[in-house]
């Protein structure tokens, strides 16, 4: 009785002492095998977090109440165009919110690219122009100007997000601007709180169609009396058969504009973790088979000892798993550091700059652990399986 | 032979384990070969590009046209022998995801100063003389299964409407490297419909394609031409088509960098995981080193030993990879479709690839051979694994 009652508490499993110990006795090649897991588990948390800061970046850009008009089959605010005819039409609907002043919160803007040389490297880049009016501003609360003041309309001034600030010549506070037969001057500098405003230039509405010599707006914006009746007034606009115009809230048009290249970024980032993590599973398995074969008696006397075989499969397992987790663990350590950084770059279906940043989200932390773990398992199990199917004579054998 | 042979006999003592690392190498190598391929291939327009050939375009943006009779004027600057023009078209076929270059063209100026679409006279003649004709690649026919009278409706992003255009020609590509994912039909369908509908749009056009005679003085004429619209309503940029195709590229560098610094992640992986497995036979066979020694074999033989095992692992992956790359590169090109019209793997990539596949065998041996070395045989010979 007593016997099996020793048996039943203490054989249950081998010590995780035991296994850990394992892992610290062998330095060089445990060093070795959690730092191919670590760099598998870094690209794997990068570009899901890569992914994730280009959704969050365009999905703060809108606001839940705002709606969005552009051109039936456009799909950016740069391909759409909108007469002033139309835009009065829109301007009319009973749905619009009034401001605090008795105006309608609707800002009628004009979107352009236009081509800047990046400072550090003189390339030139598509950069958005947005032309806006006073209401545009109230539309968009997450914009603040952090530096100098905001442009005087009727003048040509204009204030940069601050990513353009930072990242292109002649855009900092201060500095001029030539494009559209015009010089430009930088007055302000302004932060979208980590928007897709960050990479615009704004500017007054008027002065831009002037010197982009057009006669249309490019898209509308507007507030929504009452959020709810988005779709009413969607019907009311695409119903309409003076308006070639369709309404989109503005947190799904930005969506939208993200999907391409953010499915780009995670579809390639997950496809090359995968192929990666077969190296790093593989050198799990190497190591984990030389575990096994150097430590054959010592698995003997293990199994001689009352050990059954299934606490030898877990110890096995366990020792894999904790190199998983080490390595997974640094990995998203590394990872956690790219967070400082910013990354600007074009996107695929506006053809504009874009900066965003790395951003690492609890779901992310979960499935890069799962990951590394998961290698861990998928190394360790047959070198495990191998461990626990040794016969306890053959082991002691062996030494 | 006899070191030869023992280095191989060594090589596959541990079967497992050499099968293990050598399927590590291999993939890491294909990996790293199909992931230079998508780097090569982003490259792939500059690449192809003809020096004698200038691209002029308003110089705001791309988004800006400019007026037709740019045309006229462009011809007169001295060193230009031909002038053509295109329009960016950004239609949708059925749905975004079917993405392929659309340009209305001119279509009498056009094909002359691009020799490198091969076209039959038979189906260049049906197409001049249909204007709502349309050529299509070789490579996007067969993507979307189009015969010579398809009917190819596409949905206008930036003029708007559906057009629907009939598949007049297909071309083929002078050499591999020529994009046969594009899409050309009549600059003047555009115009007309254009004409009746947005009268304010008509007589623009997006780009001008400009021949020159000497590619020596491309600077020249296009500085020459950029000062003809000076202080115009549209004033111009002029630049090489090179130069201009690297603009887009450069537009996505940063996209373009990661994926190379992750090309070199791979094989840092590998070289842990090869690093592990040399290391590992080499304290294995610590006793054997040291009788080797004993025997009066130089500390430098035993080096040699394990460079050599680590080098042949490493290359005999390297060269299975490198032979995967071509299906592997052919199979992924082809899911792309339109979107890397130039999928092909370069030499330089298969030298690169021999290279990393070098380097991880050397890197991966240098500790456990320098250790090999310096062991005493005394310790050596009461070395347990």
């Amino acid at each position: 009785m007593v016997c099996a009652r020793w048996r039943d508490e203490s054989m249950n499993g081998v010590p995780i002492a035991y296994i850990a110990r394992n892992l610290a006795a062998r330095r060089l090649t445990t060093i070795l095998t959690a730092f191919g897991m670590a760099l598998v588990v870094y690209v794997f948390a990068t570009v899901l977090m890569l992914a994730a800061g280009l959704e969050a970046t365009l999905i703060a850009t809108g606001q839940p109440d705002n709606v969005v008009v552009i051109r039936r089959g456009a799909q950016s605010e740069v391909q759409s165009g909108v007469e002033r005819l139309a835009a009065g039409i829109v301007e009319s609907l009973p749905d619009i919110a009034t401001g605090l002043n008795g105006e309608r919160l609707i800002s009628k803007e004009s979107v352009v690219l236009i081509n800047l040389p990046k400072r550090q490297t003189g390339k030139p880049s598509n950069v958005v122009i947005r032309g806006v009016t006073p209401t545009g501003l109230t539309l968009r609360p997450q914009v603040k100007i952090v530096e100098g003041r905001m442009f005087r309309p009727g003048t040509s001034e204009i204030v940069t997000g601050s990513a353009i600030a930072a990242g292109f010549r002649g855009a900092a506070l201060g500095e001029r601007l030539y494009f559209a037969q015009r010089d430009w001057t930088v007055v302000g500098v302004f932060d979208g709180g980590r928007t897709g405003f960050d990479s615009e230039i704004w500017g007054d509405s008027e002065q831009m169609l002037q010197a982009f010599r057009r006669t249309g707006f490019s898209a509308l914006v507007f507030r929504l009396n009452d959020s709810g009746r988005f779709d009413a007034v969607k019907q009311e606009i695409e119903g309409d058969p003076r308006l070639t115009l369709e309404a989109k809230r503005e947190t799904r048009f930005y969506a939208d504009q993200s999907e391409a290249l953010s499915k780009f970024i995670s579809y390639l980032g997950t496809t090359i973790s995968v192929i990666f993590s077969i190296g790093a599973i593989i050198g799990a398995m190497i190591t984990m088979y030389a575990s096994v074969a150097s430590r054959t008696s010592e698995i003997g006397t293990l199994r001689a000892l009352g050990f059954s075989r299934s606490a030898i499969l877990t110890a096995f397992l366990s020792e894999s798993l904790l190199l998983g987790l080490a390595g997974g663990t640094v990995g998203l350590l590394a990872a956690s550091f790219m967070q400082a950084l910013s990354i600007s770059t074009m996107n695929f279906q506006t053809f504009a700059e874009l900066a965003f940043t790395f951003a690492l989200t609890p779901a992310i932390v979960a499935y890069s652990l799962a990951f590394a773990l998961l290698m861990g398992f998928v190394g360790g199990f047959l070198p495990a399986a191998r461990a626990a199917r040794l016969k306890i004579v053959d082991a002691l054998r062996a030494a | 032979m006899f070191i030869a042979t023992l280095v191989v006999k060594n090589a596959v003592r541990h079967k497992l384990r050499t099968l293990l690392t050598l399927v590590g190498i291999v993939v890491a190598i294909t990996a790293f070969g199909l992931l230079r391929t998508i780097v090569d291939a982003w490259y792939a327009g500059a690449e192809a590009t003809s020096s004698a050939r200038l691209i002029t375009r308003n110089a705001i943006s791309l988004v800006f046209s400019m007026p037709l009779n740019y045309a006229q004027k462009i011809r007169q600057v001295p060193g230009v022998s031909a002038v053509t023009w295109a329009n960016w078209f950004g239609g949708v076929y059925i749905t975004e995801r079917n993405f392929f270059p659309q340009f209305a063209i001119d279509a009498a100026t056009y094909l002359d100063m691009y020799p490198e679409f091969v076209l039959k006279p038979e189906e260049r003649k049906a197409f001049a003389v249909d204007r709502a004709g349309a050529i299509a690649g070789r490579k996007l026919a067969e993507q979307h299964g189009w015969k010579l009278g398809a009917q190819i409706p596409l949905r206008g992003t930036i003029y708007p409407g559906t057009w629907t255009f009939t598949l007049r020609a297909i071309y083929d590509g002078v050499d591999a490297k020529t994009d046969e994912t594009q899409f050309l039909f009549h600059w003047q369908y555009l115009n007309e419909t254009i004409k009746t509908r947005f009268p304010r749009w008509r007589d623009q056009t997006g780009v001008y394609i400009v021949q020159i005679r000497d590619p020596g003085q491309a600077a020249e004429v296009s500085q020459a031409i950029d000062a003809t619209f000076k202080n115009s309503l549209g004033e111009t940029l002029t630049e090489t088509e090179k130069a201009f195709q690297l603009g887009f590229v450069a537009m996505t560098e940063a996209i373009l960098l990661a994926i190379e610094a992750v090309s070199f992640v791979v094989i840092v992986i590998i070289m842990a995981v090869m690093a592990n497995t040399m290391a590992m036979t080499a304290r294995e066979r610590y006793a054997e080193y040291a009788t080797l020694k004993a025997l009066g074999f130089a500390n430098g033989f035993v080096a040699l030993l394990i460079f050599a095992e680590s080098i042949a692992i490493a290359l005999a992956g390297g060269l299975l990879g490198i032979a995967l790359t071509f299906p592997l590169s052919d199979a992924f090109g082809g899911a792309m479709g339109a979107l890397f019209p130039v999928f092909l793997v370069s030499e330089q990539t298969l030298l690169l690839q021999i290279g990393a596949a070098l380097i991880v065998g050397v890197v991966a041996a240098a500790v456990p051979a320098w250790r090999a070395a310096q062991v005493r045989i005394v310790d050596g010979l009461r070395a347990v694994a």
